[in-house]
């Protein structure tokens, strides 16, 4: 039914904190070369989903199995966080930008390139007598920065220090950080968070050229719904921790429940469809 | 059995001890993040402040030994709360709002200073002092073994028991232990809200202060000798109590204390004197390794 | 316009004397108790001495200190405001800064036993500068690098110290046999202090590394069968050039008969400098590429924001670890050099204060900056050498020459970063 293959699969997800059921009784599934998006009120458990898949939490219950096309089935839940991103190559972008603030633009996207660098430096014994195979592999490093770079516009940009440019700016490098650890899923945590219509309208551009061109799949967390409708191939909607929706974008658009998590019981407008309101995010 | 009761009388008189210097710390360490390091030295100033207040009281000729008390008591506390608030004001509030590390130099500077300004000006000699409080119980004995409860010790755990009851009303119930609480929270918004920050924050450095200095004088009368490196000792194992304890938690930082005053007592008594010390970092080592957070520190959801 | 605003804000005299009054009535809190009372031992008890006159000298100048310092400062901040430069014209003098600079270091540190060669003293002082060069470039690794809090530094020193002299006296081996191991030695003892406490924060780390730092000394202090406790070990063989003793007489030969010189104690002094100013160099170079290197990047970002480092993939463990070895290692190194320039070590030579001073020339320095380094040794082993005339104020000079830079500058001295490497693209911008 679906033309595209299964990337993936969320099993029965949960995730307590004491008494609060942060994730409760999660599945859905994510497609490669396709844009998931998850919405939800603010509260509703989408970052601590991310947290669980990245290995930053260790969920309670449920399982997150990764189909990767090279290395067979990975259950991420069971994965450090260091381990998700180099083995699984899942790779996140955090709500609250965090980039390294002292180096450079281009330093940032070389850090991200570490353990490809770091075994071409032979654990650094290749790399201080300066052998021509880790000189290689640290071109050909710089080489993926740039072109990462350029292609986010940030090539003007690459040896500012990063914790001086303007917030919009700091979003597009921690994108542009991540592709260069070579994903195969690509997790943004509200990466319009902040933008201005004009960066945010770019924004759109950049996911659907990365689905496109390079055949990634990204999991997105947004609140600008602009950026969700316009992008998202399928959005899960969560509150509460549950999920209470799942669907195309026109789908969500007029599904009652979502209606209800974001507007309230009565709150409907005369032809049925919701207008998302652009939440303001602290 | 005798042997383990004295020393649980000797572990917790020292215990108290350390419990008041690292309440100090805590405070220090909840409301502005960083290690005073000078707050053993601090102590240090109120043990020196107090045999000077002794010594005066003796040539005055005052024999009242609850009145004695009293005086240097209230006497050494105003000083050395004078120089908790002076430490602040000087080395760290400059510094408020930098590097992580700038303020902890400063105040390895702070403890390096006060330690040679008490060596200069008063002597780099120990300092005895004629017994205070002489005699105690003697509470049982066993196969010839006496338990002995000094005046002192009596003295030490009664104080502290009421210091800490008045302190936790001051903490819980007052308005300056409300916007202590609040800054330790978020200085930002209390200050939004109309708190004077700077002023909540030298306060709670003179309280700590004052803490130390009841804690100098006490030991001032336990041991009888004074010298101006026992701030040092004092002030890594104090730190080492509140960590222990879970930093930032004031029931932990006195219950650090207890445990490390009893871990050394025990060990000291049962094993070898000389490793004392090293059991009790060893002991803060592995308790860090199984509860980062400290015993009863809040364990930190780290925030991703 | 600023000018008028200033003027406005400038306090008034009346205001200025209250400031200074109210300084002074603090300054006779703190002095009472210290200054104007003190306690003197008179025929086996103690007596109350009164030096009220001192007292009052030191509360007259904190009143005059202070109305003269608020008054320069405001006059100070007042011509900032007025004659504000350029933007951007600072940041430029500023990168041109280092570089002559560390080349300049360089060349005086090559020539200076050649320059003052019948000055002992000044060449035993920069040997001791260079010491504590090289045991700050070990640990900027850990704490400017890595960002890594260490308070207990100095075990890793006096591991690579005892190493030595041990291996030294009993077994016979050679400087240049024990070094590596030493530092092999003292890279596994930052392993196994990093092991279990790398996950812990910043600032428990601090505490732990502290505690360890104690737990060494206690232990060197009363281990007495291997260490030779509070007495130290005395008679540790000096190191030798190339095999070449520097020793009087015939018999063997020395330094002095292969080279056909007369001997002179000398010899050894410029020997020992010369190879702590090589071992530093090569700490210094080893640092600098490694920090230029995956490693190096990784200690940075790791400093930065360990989460994100996570995040893109890198086992922040392992980075932590390797940073700790190896600050270990340098460490062991330089208590290598220690042991053997000295002949002689006893625990009292790694108390936490040697940790402390440690720290602080990182810190000074600006975290990071291996010059910066350079110029916080110079400070603070100077500072003291300079005070030798009022040898009891030295230390407190010390401590409050510690507040006051941080204060001045808390960011130390040079806290500017150079990046490990740069984008020269085809707008051929350098």
């Amino acid at each position: 039914m679906n033309p595209y293959r299964l990337l993936l699969h969320v099993d029965r997800l949960s995730m307590r904190f004491g008494g609060l059921m942060a994730i409760d009784d999660l599945s859905f599934d994510v497609h490669a070369g396709r844009i998931t998006a998850v919405i939800g009120p603010n509260g509703a458990g989408k970052t601590t989903f991310f947290n669980c898949l990245t290995g930053f939490y260790r969920p309670t219950a449920g399982r997150v199995c990764l189909h990767h096309p090279q290395r067979g089935v990975l259950d991420l839940e069971t994965l450090e966080s260091h381990q998700v991103a180099s083995q699984a190559q899942v790779v996140r972008t955090f709500q609250n930008v965090r980039l390294f603030p002292k180096m450079t633009v281009l330093e940032n996207l070389i850090v991200a390139q570490h353990n490809r660098l770091q075994q071409a430096s032979r654990f650094s014994l290749a790399g201080l007598i300066g052998l021509p195979g880790y000189r290689r592999a640290e071109a050909q490093a710089i080489e993926v920065a740039v072109d990462r770079l350029k292609r986010l516009n940030l090539i003007e940009r690459a040896d500012s220090v990063a914790g001086d440019l303007p917030y919009g700016m700091q979003r597009r490098i921690e994108i542009a950080r991540a592709l260069c650890v070579d994903p195969i899923l690509l997790c943004l945590d509200e990466p319009a968070a902040g933008l201005n219509p004009r960066e945010s309208a770019e924004l759109n551009e950049l996911l659907q050229s990365l689905v496109r061109d390079e055949g990634l799949a990204i999991l997105l967390i947004e609140h600008d719904m602009n950026v969700v409708m316009n992008v998202s191939d399928h959005i899960c909607v969560l509150n509460y921790g549950r999920k209470i929706a799942e669907g195309s974008p026109a789908e969500i658009r007029n599904n009652p429940h979502v209606i209800k998590a974001y507007l309230g019981e009565e709150e409907e407008d005369e032809d049925g469809a919701m207008k998302f309101p652009a939440e303001s995010v602290p | 059995m005798a042997l383990a009761l004295q020393q649980l009388i000797n572990g917790l008189t020292l215990g108290a001890v350390y419990g008041l210097i690292a309440i100090g710390y805590t405070m220090v360490y909840g409301i502005i993040g960083m290690i005073n390091f000078a707050h053993g030295d601090i102590y240090m100033v109120s043990a020196f402040i107090a045999v000077t207040a002794f010594t005066l009281l003796a040539s005055l000729g005052i024999s009242s030994v609850p009145l004695a008390l009293l005086t240097v008591l209230v006497m050494s506390v105003l000083f050395t709360s004078v120089y908790g608030w002076a430490v602040e004001r000087t080395a760290y509030r400059p510094l408020r709002g930098s590097t992580r590390l700038a303020p902890l130099i400063s105040a390895i500077g702070m403890s390096i200073f006060l330690q040679n300004m008490v060596q200069l000006t008063q002597g780099a000699r120990v300092k005895p002092i004629p017994p205070v409080l002489v005699g105690g119980f003697d509470l049982l004995t066993v196969d010839g073994f006496t338990v002995h409860l000094a005046y002192s010790q009596l003295l030490i755990i009664v104080v502290t028991v009421a210091l800490m009851t008045a302190f936790s009303y001051v903490i819980g119930r007052t308005s300056f232990g409300r916007q202590q609480r609040a800054c330790e929270q978020d200085r930002t918004m209390t200050a939004l809200l109309g708190i004077n920050v700077d002023r909540t924050i030298s306060l709670t450095f003179m309280l700590g202060a004052m803490l130390a200095a009841v804690a100098g004088v006490l030991v001032t009368v336990y041991y009888g000798v004074v010298d101006f490196y026992i701030g040092f000792v004092a002030g890594i194992k104090a730190f080492t109590a509140a960590v222990l304890g879970g930093i930032g938690s004031l029931p932990g930082a006195m219950l650090g204390g207890l445990l490390i005053g009893l871990i050394e007592a025990f060990w000291a008594a049962y094993l070898s004197p000389e490793y004392k010390d090293v059991a009790t970092f060893s002991i803060l080592i592995l308790v860090l390794m199984f509860r980062p957070s400290g015993l009863l520190g809040r364990p930190e959801v780290e925030k991703v | 316009m600023p000018v008028v605003v200033l003027a406005h804000q400038a306090p008034s005299a009346k205001e200025r004397l209250r400031d200074a009054a109210a300084v002074a009535f603090v300054a006779l809190l703190l002095g009472i108790p210290m200054l104007g009372l003190t306690t003197v031992d008179q025929g086996g008890a103690l007596h109350v001495a009164t030096r009220w006159p001192v007292l009052g000298l030191f509360v007259a100048l904190c009143f005059a200190g202070r109305l003269l310092a608020r008054f320069g400062l405001d006059r100070l901040q007042l011509a900032r405001r007025v004659q504000r430069p350029a933007v951007g014209a600072p940041a430029r003098r500023y990168r041109a800064l280092p570089s002559w600079l560390g080349w300049g270091c360089f060349g005086i540190a090559l020539v200076l036993p050649i320059v003052f060669s019948d000055n002992r003293y000044i060449v035993d002082t920069a040997t001791t500068v260079l010491i504590y060069v090289m045991l700050g470039w070990g640990l900027n690794v850990v704490v400017g690098l890595a960002g890594l809090l260490v308070l207990g530094y100095v075990a890793f020193y006096a591991v690579g110290a005892y190493c030595y002299a041990l291996l030294a006296t009993q077994y016979g081996w050679g400087f240049w046999q024990a070094l590596p191991l030493a530092g092999g030695l003292a890279a596994g003892f930052g392993l196994l202090l990093g092991w279990p406490t790398l996950r812990l924060r910043g600032d428990y780390l601090a505490i732990v590394t502290l505690g360890f730092g104690e737990i060494v000394r206690i232990i060197l202090v009363n281990w007495t069968d291997l260490s030779n406790g509070p007495n130290g070990i005395a008679s540790i063989p000096r190191p030798t050039f190339f095999g070449l003793p520097f020793k009087p007489g015939d018999d063997g030969t020395t330094f002095a008969s292969f080279f056909g010189l007369e001997f002179s104690p000398l010899h050894r002094i410029f020997f020992l400098y010369y190879l702590i100013l090589a071992l530093a160099m090569l700490t210094n170079l080893f640092v600098s590429r490694l920090r230029k290197l995956p490693i190096g990047r990784a200690w940075e970002a790791v400093r930065e924001d360990d989460i994100a480092c996570q995040a893109l993939g890198i086992n922040i463990t392992n980075v932590k670890l390797s940073a700790f070895a190896i600050g270990a290692m340098l460490g062991g190194c330089a208590g290598v050099f220690f042991a053997a320039r000295q002949g002689f070590i006893s625990p009292e030579s790694f108390t936490f204060n040697e940790s402390a001073i440690i720290l602080a020339i990182v810190v000074l320095g600006g975290m990071g900056s291996q010059l910066g380094v350079v110029l916080a040794s110079l400070v603070l082993v100077l500072l003291p050498e300079l005070g030798r005339d009022f040898a009891e104020y030295r230390m407190l000079l010390f401590g409050a020459a510690m507040i006051l830079i941080m204060i001045w500058k808390p960011g130390g001295i040079l806290s500017h970063r150079e990046p490990t490497l740069r984008y020269r693209g085809e707008s051929g911008s350098p």
